[in-house]
């Protein structure tokens, strides 16, 4: 390239002015609505901000704030939400592969439990919400209606601050319905031939799952576990709607603080700050996923 | 085969019926108790959506009995009209709204997410990788890192409480995962097809249109009905952009309703209903590609 100047045929410039054209979408979408934010987000954070007045830049306060004030609750609210994560990643992607084991079976009509089981997945996210909240209402809800009449104490679900993020973890379940699908792809993925060499030499069901079916899809479960992960930071409607952080910060996300700051106090300082500190835990997270990859994650071809 | 059969060993050949049919037993209590286990699941999971069915068609009296009827005594499809009708609530102006914001979202998803597509799968272009990964990694950005820049910008070109926020956005690439997921199926398309066009000196905006956008129906398919579902969904964005009760879309609406009427359970069951009902349809009209997008972006990576 150095010596000899190439001269770019016509092929070439036509091919790069058309390719521009038709990308041109994206790319003006990555700089108006991705790279010029990001920028200007990472510069709010080190201000005070209220929209309405010009912002005044305060170095590294947001962050140290973030820290150092409990009275903001960002710590909390980290807590809060990678405790949901912790919990709720795993029971859901343990669920979702048992339900995509057992509809993977050679039976018929798997067709129907899998639309059954998707169901939940496709009702409006508010909708679920509010039919939650009525099933667990705690005077009149059905689920404590039949706690009582198989002789079982009555719960407060969500109106009690012990019980309401574990009640919310459970009604993760509900929507497992992508992740199940997801995993049956995976599963109809390894090949047959494996499982036939396994039954030769004698390994059960429960042998032939731990050795074959699971390494075989360790790149679906990799997959699933990021996405899930990044999911949680996004958590806001049932969390918003049906017991608005609480009760005593319960449920107090750290989407929902984010929320507040920024909408309802007008920090948008801070806000930024928070969403740059988000951004930063989810990086690293999969970083360190992607870093452990190598050693749990099977590929059928090495690089 | 008959010479081999009678040559086995009487020991061996009991054994191999014994086993044959330990085995028919085995399968037979492992069906039972898989259909155990995919039917007790199901009743759980559409419990929900069978009690907001119950409820919303119950009498207000009946709604609040304690411990609740099963069964409701009395069907009160009016419920639906009442609710949908109620005093001060404007459901009918919102689900205009909603479905506005959504069809012209999706026009912009498709056509913007399809014309990037092709680019990638096929013109070579210098800063064509950079722009793709770009692309690509937009995916694990959270979105709060640009919402607030955004909403002020918004706020100062008078944007707010206009449906030009949760508009617009959309018809500049349609969403990383959309163009990657047409990309891929634009991948597969064989170049001969293209090539002949091309002798013929059509331009790669009619290639595009009248060869890789008919070929793609099923993939572009899958882009609609997820993006229209994500809009019909979608709290978040109206929530922040969205101020006046003129401007709201159904998950707004419903949520104001919840917030002064949400003792009349049965309305709000009603609500709760008639926003799921036409996800419902679509869904069984067209399920394979509700299943096969998901596994497209979910496995291809």
């Amino acid at each position: 390239m150095a010596f000899a100047v190439k001269k770019r045929s016509a092929l070439y410039w036509r091919d790069t002015f058309q390719g521009y054209f038709f990308i041109m979408p994206v790319v003006l979408g990555l700089i108006l609505f991705v790279f010029g934010p990001m920028v200007v987000s990472l510069y709010f954070s080190f201000t005070e901000y209220s929209v309405l007045q010009s912002p005044v830049f305060i170095g590294l306060r947001n962050y140290q704030d973030m820290f150092n004030r409990p009275q903001l609750r960002v710590l909390q609210s980290l807590w809060v939400t990678m405790s949901f994560a912790l919990t709720s990643v795993p029971l859901t992607m343990a669920a979702a592969l048992g339900a995509a084991v057992l509809l993977n079976q050679k039976l018929r009509g798997m067709r129907i439990f899998r639309t059954m089981l998707y169901i939940p997945t496709i009702v409006p996210a508010v909708a679920t919400v509010f039919v939650w909240g009525w099933l667990l209402n705690p005077e009149k809800g059905l689920v404590n209606a039949t706690l009582q009449w198989i002789g079982l104490p009555k719960y407060s679900w969500l109106s009690e601050p012990s019980t309401a993020l574990p009640t919310l973890i459970i009604l993760s379940l509900w929507g497992i319905g992508g992740t199940m699908v997801i995993f049956l792809a995976g599963l109809q993925g390894v090949p047959e031939v494996l499982y036939e060499a396994g039954r030769l030499d004698g390994a059960n069901a429960g042998r032939l799952f731990w050795h074959i079916t699971l390494p075989q899809i360790t790149p679906t479960v990799f997959f699933v576990l990021i996405t899930g992960l990044i999911g949680t930071f996004q958590y806001f409607v049932p969390a918003f709607i049906l017991t608005r952080g609480g009760p005593l910060y319960a449920t107090y996300f750290y989407n929902l603080n984010l929320y507040e700051k920024a909408f309802r106090w007008q920090f948008m300082g801070l806000a930024s700050a928070m969403a740059w500190l988000m951004f930063a835990i989810i990086l690293v997270l999969t970083l360190i996923l992607f870093r452990s990859s190598d050693a749990w994650v099977y590929y059928e071809v090495k690089k | 085969m008959t010479t081999i059969h009678q040559s086995l060993p009487i020991a061996t050949e009991q054994s191999a019926v014994r086993y044959a049919r330990r085995r028919q037993v085995d399968r037979t209590l492992q069906a039972v108790i898989v259909y155990g286990i995919l039917l007790a699941t199901s009743f759980i999971f559409l419990l929900p959506f069978v009690w907001m069915i119950l409820s919303s068609v119950k009498s207000a009296q009946e709604v609040a009995y304690f411990p609740p009827t099963i069964v409701p005594r009395q069907v009160l499809l009016s419920n639906f009209f009442d609710a949908w009708n109620y005093p001060n609530m404007q459901f009918s102006l919102w689900l205009w709204n909603t479905v506005y914001i959504s069809g012209i979202v999706l026009v912009g998803v498709l056509l913007t997410s399809s014309l990037c597509a092709y680019g990638f799968a096929r013109i070579e272009f210098p800063g064509r990788n950079f722009w793709f990964m770009a692309t690509i990694a937009s995916v694990m950005l959270p979105p709060q890192v640009t919402l607030i820049p955004l909403y002020v910008l918004f706020f100062k070109i008078g944007w707010l409480n206009t449906f030009h926020p949760l508009i617009i956005p959309a018809w500049f690439g349609g969403g990383a995962l959309n163009i990657f997921l047409l990309r891929q199926f634009f991948a597969q398309i064989p170049t001969e097809l293209e090539d002949a066009a091309y002798i013929d000196g059509a331009s790669r905006l009619r290639i595009w249109w009248r060869i890789f956008v008919p070929l793609s129906l099923p993939a572009l398919l899958t882009v609609a009905i997820f993006t229209f579902q994500a809009n019909w969904n979608d709290f978040y964005g109206p929530l922040i952009y969205l101020t006046g009760r003129e401007k709201y879309t159904l998950a707004l609406g419903m949520n104001l309703f919840n917030s002064q009427f949400g003792a009349q359970v049965h309305y709000m069951m009603a609500i709760a209903f008639l926003m799921t009902l036409p996800m419902i349809v679509i869904f069984f009209v067209a399920q394979r590609y509700f299943i096969g997008g998901i596994v497209l972006s979910g496995v291809n990576r």
